[in-house]
């Protein structure tokens, strides 16, 4: 059975029809070619699909696509500004060397988004357990939560 | 997957008659989509509730309620629930990520299915996913199986944090059932895993819970939650613990306490509160509180680490309410 969707991702509207099994991950990258938030484990535990939907990061793997009519999704593709500059998180990542392979890098960013925007003030130790949903099997770990807290403090 | 017919009613009503049909109730969706990936049987309908009008937090003398479709972000996040039911705040944000919480609503949390490896596989024999198969844990248990509440037809761990919290607080579940309204105590809402069938909630197939209802009272701004596990974040509780305590001079006028990750449901023993009640809170009357909560426990190679850990989780949450109030044991 597919269903008639209306939403927004990273600011164009779509009207789409989805099957009514597909996951807001499988419609991104399968239908809509925005392959840059990644298909880890598919099933909740890697946090390599986090998305932001209505501004709150969710795991898309685990969303219905069925259940996004009217919603407004962001995914890595649309971080950046219109003039094609990096988001500060993103430079931070880049400078701070807070990826190795890189698979889990656009969750990374979109979970420390809400996390920069919701909690400016998190301690490392906070931003840890906010960030504990995203799992990075190169261990970037140490350099992810620096680049956090370069601009948490950039910000101050 | 095989593929299912998508209905999403506009309201309660609505939703109630689409259940009357058949077919599986969607809020957050997490657990459900996740199982069906995994290959569990799609139901023939899925009945989309997510959009309902239950999201809100209604505080009143006597409590608090919680919308069974709020978030558990927002319930967590509440101050309402953080100064009065501070143990549910804890238990919700001990639980999954933030970005699962984001998702996840209150009556899906009351409603998720075990984790237990054989009941998620759908290779292995498990009487909570086809009655009468069989239960493959009993012949492998694994270090997260149940040690309390467990028959012959199951082991497996019930998952949540947040009844747990619930429990030791005596929340109420509300909701809605082809019969009419039901407010039912969270005391009565698992049940141990019997010969009938697959689920461990006392609840009928065409109901919705609408709201979670807990009181407010001294005891309850007095309560915590302490989860240990195997890493950091981000893991089902080995052992947990919510508890509330009131004492006044070193002596315990209230207490409740209820473990999560050690039973087949959220484990409370009201007699083993009455054996703390009038007396000096101590570290001897605490280990006689902790042999009779966790009297009947069943152990083995595997899980035996639970009995230890579930006795050093309630001391340390218990000094730790205790000591808030001034009075460490």
């Amino acid at each position: 059975m597919t269903i008639s969707v209306s939403l927004t991702v990273n600011g164009r509207p779509h009207q789409l029809d989805v099957d009514a099994r597909r996951s807001l991950l499988d419609l991104l990258r399968e239908q809509l070619g925005l392959t840059g938030t990644k298909k880890g484990c598919d099933h909740g535990q890697c946090g390599a699909c986090t998305v932001h939907v209505d501004g709150k990061p969710r795991l898309s793997c685990l969303q219905f696509a069925a259940q996004l009519d009217g919603r407004d999704i962001l995914t890595i593709e649309g971080v950046m500004s219109a003039d094609g500059k990096l988001h500060p998180l993103q430079d931070a990542f880049i400078r701070l060397d807070a990826m190795q392979c890189g698979f889990c890098t656009s969750g990374q960013i979109m979970s420390g988004l809400a996390l920069l925007r919701d909690y400016p003030n998190a301690t490392p130790a906070q931003m840890r357990e906010l960030m504990s949903g995203n799992l990075c099997r190169c261990g970037a770990y140490g350099n992810i939560i620096n680049a956090l807290k370069a601009v948490a403090d950039a910000s101050v | 997957m095989h593929p299912f017919e998508w209905v999403h009613p506009g309201d309660l009503d609505g939703a109630l008659a689409e259940l009357k049909g058949g077919g599986m109730l969607v809020a957050g969706g997490t657990t459900v989509l996740d199982l069906l990936k995994l290959g569990h049987p799609a139901p023939a309908r899925m009945i989309d509730i997510s959009r309902l009008a239950l999201t809100d937090i209604r505080i009143s003398e006597s409590g608090i309620t919680l919308g069974g479709l709020l978030s558990n972000t927002d319930a967590a996040m509440s101050h309402h629930v953080v100064s009065h039911l501070p143990a549910v705040s804890e238990a919700i944000l001990s639980g999954a990520s933030q970005q699962i919480r984001n998702a996840a609503t209150i009556a899906g949390n009351l409603m998720q299915a075990t984790r237990c490896v054989y009941f998620r596989d759908p290779r292995w024999a498990c009487n909570r996913r086809e009655p009468g198969s069989g239960c493959s844990a009993i012949d492998a248990v694994q270090p997260g199986h149940a040690i309390l509440g467990t028959t012959d037809r199951c082991v497996a761990v019930h998952p949540s944090d947040l009844s747990v919290a619930l429990a030791a607080l005596d929340a109420v579940v509300v909701g809605r059932s082809q019969e009419g309204c039901f407010h039912q105590p969270i005391s009565q809402f698992y049940k141990l895993p019997d010969d009938e069938g697959a689920t461990d909630k006392c609840l009928s197939s065409a109901s919705i819970i609408t709201a979670v209802e807990v009181p407010t009272t001294r005891l309850t701004e007095h309560s915590g939650y302490l989860k240990l596990r195997h890493r950091a974040s981000y893991e089902f509780a080995s052992t947990s613990v919510a508890a509330a305590l009131l004492v006044d001079d070193g002596v315990v006028c209230e207490i409740a306490v209820a473990l999560g990750g050690v039973a087949t449901i959220p484990w409370r023993s009201r007699e083993a509160e009455s054996l703390l009640v009038g007396r000096r809170l101590s570290a001897a009357a605490l280990d006689a509180f902790c042999d009779r909560l966790l009297e009947g426990a069943i152990l083995n190679e595997q899980t035996a680490y639970k009995h230890d850990l579930a006795r050093g989780a309630v001391h340390r949450l218990i000094d730790r309410l205790a000591s808030s109030q001034g009075a460490p044991q």
